[in-house]
């Protein structure tokens, strides 16, 4: 992405953020609260304008095209998400939930559906604990197993990138682990972009870590590297603990 | 797995479509308000000469419509407004327990009454007093049973919006107050009550409303007059019964004439719901 | 701390009430349960006066389909039948009618104009039913006579229900009035339901790349399923008790009726009709009879509304 800013209203969230993330890895974005990484994954989809009065300019571009040039619809069909809180459709049974995004593009093929749905919730490594009651409402699962939900249903129209907006934030630890687990297998197929308050678990999952402040990027490297050798004192001040 | 570009585009009509379906629904609600009021202006202006309005019906204006009207709601309200606020007390201070339960269900069962049995039972009230001799037989067609109604209708409304404006009121200050000795009734009465005084005439002025354009029950209980005031055990004219009997009258001059009640009433409906919105804001301003 | 200590010395004050607490407690106690008293004389009353009625026309009342003070012999069926029928209608066009306003002032209208679009639905709220029923007669019924009636049978005319010369002054009408009259009602409780949606839903179908429609209808319009159907059943409660205006433009007789384009009658408007004519005590008994049975019907209808919908109310909206 290049030169990215963004506005609630008249206040900059994040300002010329430029960014490359690389395909079939993982980025993580870190940084205390308030410095913009959640604006900054909500630009990569175009949800930040679903907000009143949000703005963005600069460009987004996907395998070489502007994502703000094309329809927003297929950009976040291609560019799946995962929010922050588990958020299933709570009056949509667990595979209904998961074949919502299909049935939106037209996908009636009864076969198919079966299929994807499959597949989808063995990606999410959902399958096994939820295969006897696929008819349940999503809303029955546990924290953990709703947010593999989300995921599973995000993946569901086979998107290329997926964005996670602090995925665990709301999960114990136990969850916590299986969604890492998921993420590290989930990059053999998909680009992903997590961005997450919790420094070791961008240690543990990410190949490339940006830190942000203030709504810039201070410091982007391979995560090993940015972790052992910050450039920035800034940066070595936040991973060290002493802000944040 | 690519989609045909088609599809898109179709959703995206159907979106546009739907977003319009919805726009054309808010135009159909719309229509009807529209309607009334430019018929209303249209039909009933003209009828407003100086005689109509301040001739009494019998000589062929309202003005002692208007007066009943007037008299009505000022009598409701001094029934009504200090029996719902303490009932309100009632339920937001001291009605905790099971007892406050029933009678918060109970005061719900009465703001759901169709006003036209309420109509009915100020009637039969006061006839069943009438028949065993408590009362004079004139007195089931008078102001007195009309007022009867219309306080049946406005006493619960008044009781749940004071209730709700009361508990707005935070702990903390009754606390404060409390915390300085005074006693508990004068809390109420010199704290809390004052600090949601607008939303208690907002609730005042719902209450109006509702009874200022209430027609079925009057239709039951005021019987029908062409002169002004006479007393309270006495007949009286109201708005809303006299745009009925004007309407349903088989004279073009009556029929024009009720649209020209029909132009006071609903502008002073529209009025009080204004007036009682305008009090919502400045609370929200003031905050 | 200091919260603490007035915490305390609250407490303290309320166990000691003085002898004015107590009188004010009595007082505002005694006024409350009259209000519950009132509502069982309320209830005694129409008892006590319908009590001719119902010793001598016992069920038969609710099934005998002749209202005739010649005979006196009194039937309630028609009203009820009529009462069904107009409010089955006023549903039928009233609901989609609504929930598109609802949608479009919670979904799709620009912030701007939400407040004063949401206000000015709420208005037609305020417009007194009489002068509903005067539109409903000299505006609202010739159009249905000419245009709106005529046009449903070229369509619908196959249908027994849409048979016979258009009057502009029956069924239908009445139908269409209430349906305009519930509108505000059942707009502004699906608003509110609409409303009570979280945003993280419809962030969810937004990120499967649904269009706003489709984000509404899968996200927000399944989520808020429920408050909608009790908002619906809130505006069924206000159709049946109505009065002024289907009274106005029903068309007012007591019969049976076989297409909507013939007049009827409900239960509200047989009393309001019939009230100041009632010859007999026996013919007021059985009007007192009906207004008994309208506030049952009413009373069930709201009650399971507001199990439904109980936190989205506010006062003052509930049967008219």
């Amino acid at each position: 992405m290049d030169k990215v800013s963004a506005w609630y209203g008249e206040k900059l969230a994040i300002q010329e953020i430029v960014l490359d993330f690389e395909e079939h890895a993982v980025t993580g974005i870190i940084g205390p609260s308030g410095c913009g990484k959640s604006t900054l994954i909500r630009c990569l989809n175009r949800m930040h304008e679903t907000i009143p009065k949000a703005r963005v300019e600069g460009q987004v571009l996907l395998d070489g095209q502007d994502i703000y040039g094309l329809p927003a619809v297929s950009v976040r069909r291609r560019i799946g998400m995962v929010f922050q809180k588990p958020n299933p459709f709570p009056t949509m049974s667990i595979y209904e939930n998961v074949a919502a995004g299909l049935r939106l593009n037209g996908e009636r093929d009864r076969k198919k559906l079966d299929q994807a749905v499959l597949d989808s919730l063995k990606q999410a490594a959902l399958w096994e604990e939820v295969k006897d009651s696929l008819d349940k409402s999503g809303a029955s699962l546990s924290g953990g197993q709703q947010q593999r939900l989300c995921i599973a249903r995000a993946l569901a129209v086979r998107p290329e990138v997926l964005l996670m907006d602090e995925p665990c934030s709301a999960l114990d630890p136990i969850a916590t682990a299986k969604i890492e687990d998921l993420i590290f297998d989930l990059k053999k197929d998909y680009t992903l972009v997590i961005v997450t308050h919790n420094m070791q678990q961008a240690a543990r999952v990410a190949e490339t870590t940006a830190f942000m402040y203030l709504g810039k990027v201070v410091e982007v490297n391979n995560t090993r590297e940015l972790f052992e050798r910050p450039r920035e004192s800034l940066t070595e001040s936040y991973i060290t603990g002493r802000f944040g | 797995m690519k989609f045909p570009v088609d599809r898109d585009t179709r959703r995206r009509w159907f979106d546009v479509f739907m977003s319009g379906a919805a726009l054309v629904c808010v135009g159909l609600a719309l229509l009807p308000l529209g309607s009334i009021l430019m018929e209303a202006f249209v039909r009933g202006a003209p009828a407003l000469t100086p005689n109509f309005l301040t001739q009494p019906s019998l000589l062929g204006g309202i003005a002692n419509a208007i007066q009943g009207t007037f008299i009505l709601i000022g009598l409701t309200s001094l029934v009504a407004l200090p029996v719902g606020i303490l009932t309100g007390i009632y339920l937001s201070e001291f009605g905790k327990g099971r007892i406050g339960v029933v009678v918060r269900f109970f005061v719900d069962v009465m703001t759901q009454t169709p006003s036209v049995v309420v109509g009915i039972f100020a009637y039969s009230f006061v006839l069943t007093l009438a028949l065993s001799g408590l009362v004079p037989r004139t007195l089931v067609f008078s102001v007195i049973s009309g007022t009867i109604a219309l306080s049946t209708i406005m006493i619960p409304i008044v009781a749940r919006t004071s209730e709700d404006a009361l508990r707005l009121v935070p702990t903390s200050a009754r606390e404060a107050a409390l915390a300085l000795g005074i006693p508990r009734y004068r809390t109420i009465l010199r704290v809390v009550l004052p600090s949601c005084a607008s939303a208690l005439v907002t609730g005042g002025l719902l209450g109006i409303a509702r009874i200022g354009g209430e027609t079925a029950p009057l239709l039951l209980t005021l019987g029908s007059s062409r002169e002004f005031f006479s007393g309270l055990d006495q007949p009286i004219a109201a708005m809303p019964t006299q745009v009925y009997q004007f309407a349903i009258a088989p004279s073009l001059a009556e029929n024009q004439a009720a649209w020209g009640a029909s132009l006071i009433l609903v502008l002073l409906m529209l009025g009080i719901s204004i007036a009682s919105r305008a009090v919502i804001r400045l609370r929200a301003v003031k905050r | 701390m200091h919260a603490l200590r007035i915490l305390r010395g609250g407490t303290r004050a309320r166990l000691s009430a003085t002898p004015g607490d107590l009188v004010f407690e009595g007082l505002s106690t005694l006024v409350a349960l009259s209000v519950v008293g009132l509502l069982v004389v309320i209830t005694v009353i129409l008892y006590l006066v319908a009590q001719e009625s119902i010793r001598v026309n016992g069920l038969r009342f609710l099934t005998d389909t002749i209202w005739d003070s010649v005979s006196q012999r009194f039937g309630a069926a028609p009203f009820i039948y009529g009462m069904l029928v107009t409010s089955g209608i006023a549903l039928l066009l009233g609901v989609p009618v609504s929930l598109g306003i609802a949608i479009f002032l919670s979904e799709l209208a620009p912030p701007w104009l939400r407040i004063p679009l949401t206000f000015i639905v709420e208005l037609l709220a305020a417009v007194p039913s009489v002068v509903y029923g005067l539109w409903g007669i000299f505006v609202l019924g010739p159009a249905m006579r000419i245009y709106i009636e005529p046009g449903v049978q070229s369509v619908l005319g196959f249908l027994p229900l849409f048979q016979g010369r258009p009057i502009g002054s029956d069924v239908f009408t009445a139908g269409v009035i209430l349906a305009i009259m519930i509108i505000p009602t059942i707009s502004a409780v699906s608003r509110e339901a609409l409303l009570a949606v979280p945003d993280s839903q419809r962030e969810a179908a937004l990120s499967l790349g649904a269009t706003r429609w489709e984000t509404t209808r899968l996200a927000v319009l399944r989520y808020a399923r429920a408050g909608i159907f009790g908002a619906s059943i809130l505006g069924l409660g206000r159709a049946v008790g109505e009065t002024m205006a289907v009274t106005m433009t029903i068309g007012n007789r007591a019969a049976f009726f076989g297409s909507l384009f013939e007049p009827g009658q409900t239960i509200a408007s047989q009393i309001a009709g019939r009230w100041l004519d009632a010859s007999t005590p026996l013919e007021l008994g059985a009007l007192v009879e009906l207004g008994l049975i309208l506030m049952l019907v009413s009373l069930i209808i709201n009650a399971f509304a507001r199990l439904l919908v109980g936190r989205f109310l506010r006062v003052g909206e509930g049967a008219e």
